[in-house]
């Protein structure tokens, strides 16, 4: 089943091509990696797919919805955990995902029950009443993506999650991160090669907007000619594999 | 439901920094006590507590405009803003949000500034009630300038442009400190032509129950709160549609 269908997505700021006619399908529980440099336009795909802003031309569907024209029921369906952690700082852990389930209408009984379900399965138990501002950067992107699940979503995005946290932390955020595939969608964008081929089905590298590549961890290897996903990537952004 | 969660917790993060309750809460009323303890020791009518409480009740208000603006300007660069863009919440649930929990904090500020000045003397009647009501819509003035610097400046920008000027400005065009007919000249004219001075008379004359004196003055408050508020939301939406 389709999840993502992106069909000549391109974004332009003024002469500037952020993501220029992206051509992707991903698949219903499938984890799929964006692996880039700084200003390859991964972020801007995100904001893109997430309708947090409009593509200039071309068109993305979401589980059949298209971004452009139908963002409301697009909204209803992702959620973003952001690049920086984006919590409530002088909220609790607590507060912080009452606050997630108030904006998604979900009260009562769901709601206590919701949160008890995701401190649980995120490890957030021990922090339940810590405000989010005095957390470290491992329970605040734990946090994140606590907050990002509490509305079910069937497509979820994960922009650099492990950005700045140490081996531990990301190692533990990995398992986490392992623990939702095949029951989402998940598109995640690192800077990580270990990362990426740890986690995704599939991967796709961007360069200067577009995408050059996609295919399992392997076959990027295979097709680039290279020991490592490291060394696959170096070829492929330089241009070295069409 | 939606928009009072997100109000909510507005309120919630604001009234947790004890910075913003020693700024908003605490600066009006030492400099109110101070004020009038310089007032017993001279000789000539300088602070009388009767004209120096409305105008300490304005100037407070203008820290209605950072502490809405610092919170609007942190949830941008933390991305908690992207994040709720994209959920259910709604254009207007932004603007309500961050708008209404301010008015409340507001009216709690002018109330402890009247309280504290009927300790020092000022007569108590049903006037006060009406001067507290009267804040209203100088509150509306300071929070949508809260939003519309939120929107555009980050929060060491709103630090300096409502922390410094913006305080700076609501104080010294406000007639509070000095008579501005001494000034004159231009100083006069551009704090006439600002709503700062304005605020100050209605209060002054609705604390002594001249309502009619007050009227004239509430429409260039309302007139500013009004552009201001427009300014605002127009802003706030070109942000938000910039993400």
């Amino acid at each position: 089943m389709e999840a993502i269908k992106i069909e000549n997505l391109t974004k332009k700021y003024k002469d500037v091509v952020a993501v220029d006619g992206l051509c992707l399908t991903v698949f219903g529980g499938e984890l799929f990696a964006l692996l880039g440099v700084n200003g390859a336009g991964k972020t801007t795909t995100i904001k893109m797919l997430s309708c947090l802003t409009a593509p200039t031309s071309g068109d993305a569907f979401l589980m059949g919805y298209s971004v452009s024209k139908q963002a409301a029921s697009v909204k209803s369906l992702i959620a973003v955990s952001p690049q920086e952690t984006a919590v409530a700082p002088a909220l609790t852990v607590q507060e912080n995902l009452r606050l997630m389930c108030g904006v998604h209408g979900i009260g009562g009984d769901k709601q206590n029950a919701k949160i008890k379900e995701l401190t649980n399965s995120l490890g957030l138990e021990g922090v339940i009443n810590r405000k989010a501002g005095k957390l470290s950067g491992g329970y605040k992107r734990r946090l994140s993506i606590a907050m990002a699940l509490i509305s079910e979503p069937k497509i979820l995005f994960l922009d650099e999650p492990t950005l700045g946290l140490d081996v531990l932390a990301r190692s533990e955020l990995w398992d986490i991160v392992r623990s939702l595939k095949g029951k989402i969608t998940i598109i995640l964008t690192t800077h990580y090669m270990e990362e990426a081929e740890a986690l995704a089905d599939r991967i796709g590298i961007m360069g200067e907007g577009k995408l050059l590549v996609v295919g399992a961890a392997q076959e990027i290897k295979d097709a680039a000619h290279a020991e490592s996903l490291e060394q696959a990537f170096v070829t492929i952004v330089k241009g070295g594999v069409k | 439901m939606k928009m009072l969660t997100f109000a909510n917790r507005n309120a919630k993060e604001i009234l947790r920094d004890p910075l913003n309750l020693c700024f908003g809460i605490g600066f009006p009323v030492v400099l109110i006590l101070l004020l009038s303890a310089i007032q017993a020791s001279i000789p000539v009518s300088l602070f009388e507590i009767e004209r120096l409480a409305p105008g300490i009740a304005v100037f407070g208000g203008s820290f209605m405009t950072l502490f809405s603006a610092t919170i609007i300007s942190k949830d941008r660069q933390s991305s908690l803003l992207q994040r709720l863009y994209t959920t259910p919440l709604r254009p207007i649930d932004f603007i309500l949000g961050y708008t209404l929990p301010m008015l409340p904090i507001a009216i709690a500020q002018s109330v402890i500034c009247y309280a504290v000045a009927i300790i020092l003397g000022l007569k108590l009647s049903v006037n006060l009630l009406y001067a507290i009501a009267f804040t209203v819509p100088i509150a509306v003035f300071f929070v949508a300038l809260g939003l519309l610097f939120g929107s555009v400046l980050n929060d060491k920008q709103v630090g300096g442009i409502c922390g410094a000027l913006l305080t700076n400005l609501s104080a010294w065009l406000s007639g509070t400190w000095f008579d501005l007919q001494l000034v004159g000249g231009a100083f006069k004219d551009i704090a006439y032509a600002l709503p700062f001075v304005h605020a100050v008379e209605m209060e002054r004359a609705v604390v002594v129950g001249n309502f009619l004196a007050a009227i004239p003055h509430l429409w260039w408050v309302l007139g500013y709160a009004t552009i201001a508020l427009v300014a605002a939301v127009l802003l706030f939406l070109r942000q938000m549609k910039r993400q």
